[in-house]
C-alpha cells in the first residue's frame, strides 16, 4: 500500500482533488530532488531515536524479576495461574493420551488406560448426531477416522487436550471482558487498542516473557494461544449486546430482572447467534497456534509437522498438517450445529429416556474400555491398518520438481524482476517525512484530526525507533500479496457467492487453507522456487486470500434480493447489476475483507521470517533466537502499528461509503 | 522416607503439586529426588537420539526421565527457571550466544562436551566437480566461469551460495569480501528451507554451493564435499593482518566446536548422581551419523536405534552411571 487511497468521501469537489494534488506533487518534489537538501527526511538520523527496545526490555526484565502485587511477586502470581491451567490439562490429557497415571516422568505406572480410540471417534458421532443428525454425525466421524488411520492418534489427542482446556477459557474469559467493555466505556476505549495489539503481534514477539512468567510447556503454550484467540470472542461479544434490540431490554425490565439477571438470562441467550461466532473464531484461531505452540513445549501435532519437516518428509507433514485441518474442521462443524440447535421440550420419563444421549455415551465408554482390556486393537488404533502416502509425495514433488521446474524458474523470474524488484526499490526510496505526511492527510480526509494524529503518530513512531527500512520492506511484501490475493479473490468471490454448490466447496478449501499449516506446504513450495521474496509472497497470498474470497461473498450475499429485481425490471444487464447494484452495495463487506486480507498478511510475517525474507518478521524471529525481549516486542509493536494505520484507515473508508449508499442502520 | 526438594522449586506451585504425590522408593539413590529429570527435545534427529541415549542411561540407573518437546533457542528461559532440567545439544557454532548469556545469569551450567565435533562450512554435489574442477580447493570458486556454474537469474553473473538462517551467524558476507569470491550470499531463514533447495537441486542435477553441517543425514544421503578453505583460527577471525587478505579478517574457514551438554544449575544438589552420569556421556561423531543414517535413510525408529546401541556399548554407559 503506498497509502494513497482515492477518491474520499466527497465526489465532485475541487478542494480534495487539490489538496491531494499539491501533497502529492509535494511529495515527489522531496523524492526526486530532496535527497541531498535533506538527507535526514530519507534516512532516521540515529542521534534523534529513541532507544525503545532498551526501555522496553528493561521493563521486562523488571516485570520477571521485581515487579510485586504487594507481597506476591508478579512471576508467584502467573506461576499459580499457570498451575490453575495446568489442573484441568493433565486431567483432559490422561484421559485421552496418557491414562491415569501414578507418579511423574518414566517411573510412572498406568493405573488406567487412556480412552480408547474406538470411543473418542464414537462420542464424537454422538454429540454430533445429538446436534445436527445423521450427516454431521458422519462427517465428525469421518474426520476422526481420518486421524487414526493416518497414525496421527496419540499426537492428536494431545493436541485436542490443550484445545479443550484453551477454548472454554478463551471464551469464558472473552465473554466476560467483552460484557465489561459493553457496561464501562472506558474499559471499552482501554481494552481496544489492546485487543489490537494481541491480535496483530507476532507472537514470537511475547514468547520469551511468557515462558519465564509462565514455566515452560504445555500452560505456556495455552496462554501463548489464549493471547492471540481471545480477541475476537470479546469484540464480538460487546458488538452482539450492543444490537440486542431495544425491546427485548424493555421485556427484561418490565419483568423485573436485576442487572445480573438481565446480563445472563436475557441478553446472553439473546446474542446466542452471533457469540457462537465468536465462538468458532476461537476454536479456529486457537488450532492455527498449534505449530507455535510445539515451540514451547506442547507438543502433539504440530511437533510432527515440524519434525517431518525437518527431515524433508513431506508426506507425513502433509498427514499431520490435514489431521489439524480434520480436527479443525470436526470442532468447528460440532459447535455451528450446537449454536444452531433449538431447544425443544424436555423429553419425560426416567433418566435413561430423558438423557437417551448420555446413556449411550456411557455405555459406549465403559463397552470399549472392558473391550480395550482383552483386544488391543479397540484400546490403540492397529500399527499394521495404518496408511502412509509419504512416498506417494515425496515422488509427486520430485516429478513436479523435474518436470516443471524451468517453466516455473521463468515466470518466477518475470515476476520477481518485472514487479516484485521494482516496487521494492520504489518503497525503500521513499522519504519517511513524506510518507508519514501523506498518511497523515489521508487519515485526516476519512476521519478528521483524530485519525490524522493518530496515522501520522504511529507512522513517525515506526521511524523514530529505528525501523524505517525494514518497515518499508514489510509493507512492500504484504502490500503486493495483499493486491494478488485480492486480484485472485474478489473474482473468485464473485464467482461462487450465488452457487449454493460452488461456495460449499469453496468453502472447504478456504477452511483447509485456514488450518493447514503453512509450513506444511511452505517447504516444497521452496524446492520449487527457492528461497526469497517470491516464495515468501505465495506463502502469504495463499493465506490471506480466504479473507478476500469469504467477505467478498458474504457481502454478496447480503445483498437485498429486491434491489436486484428492481435493477432487472429497469432493464439493466448482468454486468450493470454487477458493477452498478451488487459491487456497490457489497463495498463495505469487501472493504472489510481487504482489511482482514491485509491483517492475515501481516500475521504471516513471522512465517515468511522462515524462508529468508528481510522485514521486520525477521527481526521478531532474531530478537527470539537471542532471548532478547526488548528487540522483538519493538519490531512485533512495529508489525502492529502498519495493522493499526491500515485497519483504520480502511475503516473510516467503509464508514464514509457506508454513509453515502445510507446503510449506516446495520453495519456487520 | 522423605524427599529432599530445594527451596526453589519448593516455591513453584508445580512443585507443590509434586509434594502431594506419592513418592516411590528408589533402592539405589536414597537421598535423591524422585521427581521426573525433564530432558529437551529438539526437532532434529541426532539430538533426538543424543537425548533419548541420554534418558535410557538414566533409566537404568534407576532415575525417573521425562522428555519435552521444546524450541533449540526458546529453552533457555526454562532451563534457567528449572523448569526444565537437560539440553544435551548446544551448539558451539549456533547456541553459543544464547548459552553465554544463560549462563551468565548462573541459573544454568555446561555439563562438559559431548564428545561430537559440529562442523559447518560451504558444500557442493560432487556432480559440480564437473564444472569447476579446481574444487574442493576454495580457490577454484574465484575463477569467473566457475563462480557463473553457480549462478541463477537473480546473481548472474556472480555465483549464488546459500547461507544458513541469519540467526546462525557465520560471517559469509565478510568471508566473501575478505577472500574476493565473486558470490553473493543469499540467507535461508530455516534449515528446512536450506535442504529442500538442496533435495530440489540434487534432483535435478542443479548447480548448487550451500551451507551444510554435520553431524546430519544430508552428508550421508547425498554424494559431495566440502570447500576447502583456509584453516579457521581465532586469529584469522580477529586480526586482519593475519591470513590471506592481510587487510581483512574473516579470510579463512568455519570453525569447528563443540556440541555442549547444557544443564539447570539445580540439577547437581537435586540429582548429584545423573549429574555426574550426564557430564560423563560423550559418543563421537562417526556413532552418531551412522545412527543418524538408520533412523532417517533406513527408517528404522529412535528407539530402536537407541536400543541397539545400549546393547552393544554396555561397559561404556555402566561407567557413567557408576558409583
Amino acid at each position: 500500500m503506498t497509502a494513497i487511497p482515492t477518491t474520499p468521501g466527497s465526489r465532485g469537489l475541487l478542494a480534495p482533488r487539490l489538496v491531494w494534488g499539491l501533497a502529492l506533487s509535494l511529495a515527489a518534489a522531496l523524492w526526486l530532488w530532496g535527497q541531498t537538501l535533506a538527507p535526514f527526511a530519507f534516512d532516521y538520523p540515529k542521534a534523534w531515536q529513541i532507544p525503545a527496545a532498551r526501555w522496553i526490555g528493561g521493563f521486562i526484565t523488571w516485570l520477571v524479576k521485581e515487579a510485586a502485587i504487594g507481597p506476591l511477586a508478579f512471576s508467584d502470581v502467573t506461576r499459580f495461574l499457570a498451575w490453575l491451567i495446568d489442573l484441568p490439562y493433565r486431567a483432559v490429557l490422561s484421559l485421552l493420551a496418557t491414562g491415569m497415571l501414578s507418579g511423574e516422568g518414566s517411573s510412572a505406572v498406568q493405573l488406567w488406560p487412556p480412552l480408547p480410540w474406538l470411543a473418542v471417534i464414537g462420542l464424537f458421532a454422538l454429540i454430533g448426531l445429538f446436534a445436527g443428525g445423521l450427516p454431521l454425525a458422519l462427517t465428525v466421524s469421518a474426520c476422526m477416522g481420518f486421524v487414526a488411520v493416518f497414525g496421527q492418534w496419540q499426537s492428536a489427542m494431545v493436541t485436542l487436550a490443550s484445545i479443550i482446556v484453551a477454548v472454554p477459557i478463551g471464551v469464558l474469559g472473552g465473554l466476560l471482558l467483552g460484557i465489561l467493555a459493553w457496561r464501562v466505556p472506558l474499559v471499552d476505549r482501554l481494552l481496544k487498542p489492546l485487543l489490537d495489539l494481541m491480535q496483530t503481534m507476532p507472537v514470537f514477539a511475547y514468547l520469551v516473557p511468557i515462558l519465564i512468567l509462565f514455566g515452560f510447556g504445555p500452560t505456556a503454550a495455552i496462554v501463548a494461544t489464549l493471547i492471540y484467540a481471545m480477541p475476537p470472542m470479546t469484540r464480538i461479544t460487546t458488538l452482539a449486546l450492543q444490537r440486542v434490540p431495544s425491546e427485548i431490554h424493555d421485556l427484561g425490565r418490565m419483568v423485573g430482572c436485576t442487572p445480573r439477571q438481565m446480563t445472563w438470562r436475557v441478553l446472553v441467550p439473546a446474542a446466542r447467534e452471533p457469540l457462537m461466532v465468536g465462538v468458532n473464531q476461537v476454536i479456529m484461531l486457537s488450532l492455527n497456534m498449534v505449530i507455535i505452540a510445539s515451540m514451547i513445549g506442547a507438543g502433539g501435532l504440530g511437533f510432527d509437522v515440524l519434525n517431518a519437516l525437518r527431515r524433508l518428509d513431506f508426506g507425513a507433514g502433509i498427514e499431520a498438517g490435514f489431521a489439524i485441518v480434520a480436527l479443525a474442521i470436526a470442532l468447528d462443524r460440532l459447535s455451528q450445529a450446537l449454536a444452531r440447535r433449538a431447544r425443544g421440550a424436555l423429553p419425560q420419563g426416567g433418566a435413561l429416556q430423558r438423557h437417551p444421549y448420555l446413556a449411550a455415551a456411557l455405555a459406549l465408554v465403559a463397552v470399549t474400555w472392558v473391550l480395550g482390556l482383552i483386544l488391543p486393537a479397540i484400546q490403540t488404533y492397529p500399527e499394521a491398518a495404518r496408511l502412509s502416502t509419504s512416498p506417494f509425495w515425496a515422488a509427486a514433488v520430485e516429478w513436479i520438481n523435474l518436470t516443471f521446474f524451468d517453466t516455473l524458474e521463468a515466470i518466477k523470474n518475470a515476476i520477481l524482476i518485472g514487479i516484485l524488484v521494482p516496487v521494492k526499490r520504489f518503497m525503500l526510496s521513499l522519504p519517511w517525512v513524506a510518507v508519514v505526511a501523506l498518511l497523515g492527510l489521508a487519515g485526516w480526509r476519512l476521519g478528521g484530526w483524530r485519525l490524522a494524529a493518530l496515522t501520522a503518530a504511529l507512522s513517525f513512531l515506526i521511524a523514530a525507533t529505528g525501523q524505517w527500512e525494514k518497515a518499508m520492506i514489510t509493507v512492500y511484501l504484504c502490500g503486493v500479496s495483499t493486491l494478488i490475493a485480492m486480484a485472485i479473490g474478489l473474482p473468485i468471490g464473485i464467482a461462487v457467492a450465488n452457487r449454493d454448490r460452488a461456495w460449499t466447496i469453496t468453502r472447504l478449501v478456504i477452511d483447509t487453507l485456514q488450518t493447514l499449516p503453512s509450513f506444511v506446504y511452505l517447504m516444497p513450495v521452496v524446492m520449487l522456487f527457492r528461497v526469497g521474496d517470491f516464495t515468501a509472497m505465495i506463502a502469504v497470498v495463499a493465506y490471506a486470500v480466504v479473507a478476500a474470497i469469504r467477505y467478498t461473498a458474504l457481502g454478496l450475499q447480503g445483498v437485498d434480493p429486491r434491489l436486484i429485481e428492481a435493477g432487472r425490471a429497469m432493464g439493466c444487464t448482468d454486468w450493470q447489476i454487477l458493477t452498478r447494484i451488487r459491487l456497490r452495495l457489497a463495498l463495505p463487506e469487501i472493504l472489510l475483507g481487504l482489511n482482514q486480507t491485509i491483517m492475515f498478511a501481516l500475521s504471516m510475517l513471522v512465517i515468511t521470517a522462515l524462508v529468508g525474507t528481510r522485514d521486520l518478521g525477521q527481526d521478531v524471529y532474531i530478537a527470539l533466537t537471542k532471548a532478547n525481549p526488548g528487540n522483538g516486542l519493538v519490531a512485533g509493536l512495529a508489525i502492529a502499528c502498519i495493522a493499526i494505520i491500515a485497519d483504520r484507515l480502511i475503516h473510516a473508508a467503509a464508514e464514509t461509503q457506508r454513509a453515502r449508499l445510507g446503510l449506516s442502520g446495520h453495519a456487520p | 522416607m522423605r524427599r529432599s526438594v530445594p527451596v526453589l522449586s519448593g516455591l513453584r506451585p508445580l512443585g507443590l503439586a509434586a509434594l502431594i504425590t506419592a513418592s516411590t522408593a528408589l533402592s539405589s539413590l536414597a537421598q535423591e529426588s524422585t521427581d521426573p529429570i525433564k530432558l529437551t527435545l529438539h526437532d532434529w534427529t541426532g539430538q533426538l537420539i543424543t537425548t533419548q541415549l541420554m534418558g535410557e542411561v538414566l533409566k537404568k540407573a534407576g532415575y525417573s526421565v521425562e522428555y519435552v518437546q521444546a524450541d533449540y533457542l526458546a529453552q533457555f528461559p526454562g532451563l534457567e527457571s528449572g523448569d526444565l532440567h537437560v539440553a544435551m545439544e548446544i551448539w558451539e557454532t549456533t547456541g553459543r550466544e544464547a548459552m553465554d548469556a544463560s549462563v551468565a545469569t548462573g541459573n544454568v551450567e555446561i555439563l562438559g562436551p559431548t564428545g561430537m565435533q559440529a562442523k559447518e562450512e560451504w558444500w557442493y554435489p560432487t556432480y559440480m566437480k564437473e564444472l569447476c574442477p579446481g574444487l574442493p580447493n576454495w580457490e577454484a570458486l574465484k575463477d569467473p566461469a566457475c563462480a557463473e556454474a553457480f549462478s541463477t537469474a537473480e546473481t548472474a553473473p556472480k555465483g549464488r551460495y546459500l547461507g544458513g538462517p541469519v540467526t546462525w551467524g557465520g560471517f559469509d558476507e565478510e568471508r566473501v569480501e575478505a577472500l574476493d569470491l565473486p558470490f553473493e550470499v543469499i540467507h535461508a531463514g530455516t534449515d528446512a528451507a536450506l535442504f529442500a533447495e538442496l533435495e530440489s537441486a540434487y534432483q535435478r542435477k542443479a548447480p548448487v554451493l550451500l551451507w551444510i553441517y554435520a553431524p546430519h543425514w544430508a552428508p550421508a544421503k547425498y554424494e559431495g564435499e566440502w570447500v576447502e578453505f583456509p584453516t579457521y583460527s581465532v586469529e584469522c577471525y580477529n586480526d586482519p593482518a593475519v591470513g590471506v587478505n592481510p587487510d581483512m579478517a574473516y579470510d579463512c574457514g568455519k570453525p569447528f566446536g563443540d556440541i555442549w551438554k547444557v544443564g539447570w544449575a539445580g540439577l547437581k544438589d537435586k540429582w548429584p548422581g545423573a549429574h555426574k552420569a550426564i557430564t560423563a556421556f560423550s559418543i563421537d561423531n562417526a556413532e552418531m551419523g551412522q545412527m543418524i543414517t538408520e533412523v532417517d535413510l533406513n527408517g528404522k525408529t529412535i528407539e530402536a536405534v537407541v536400543a541397539d546401541w545400549m546393547a552393544a556399548n554396555e561397559a561404556r554407559w555402566s561407567a557413567w552411571i557408576a558409583g
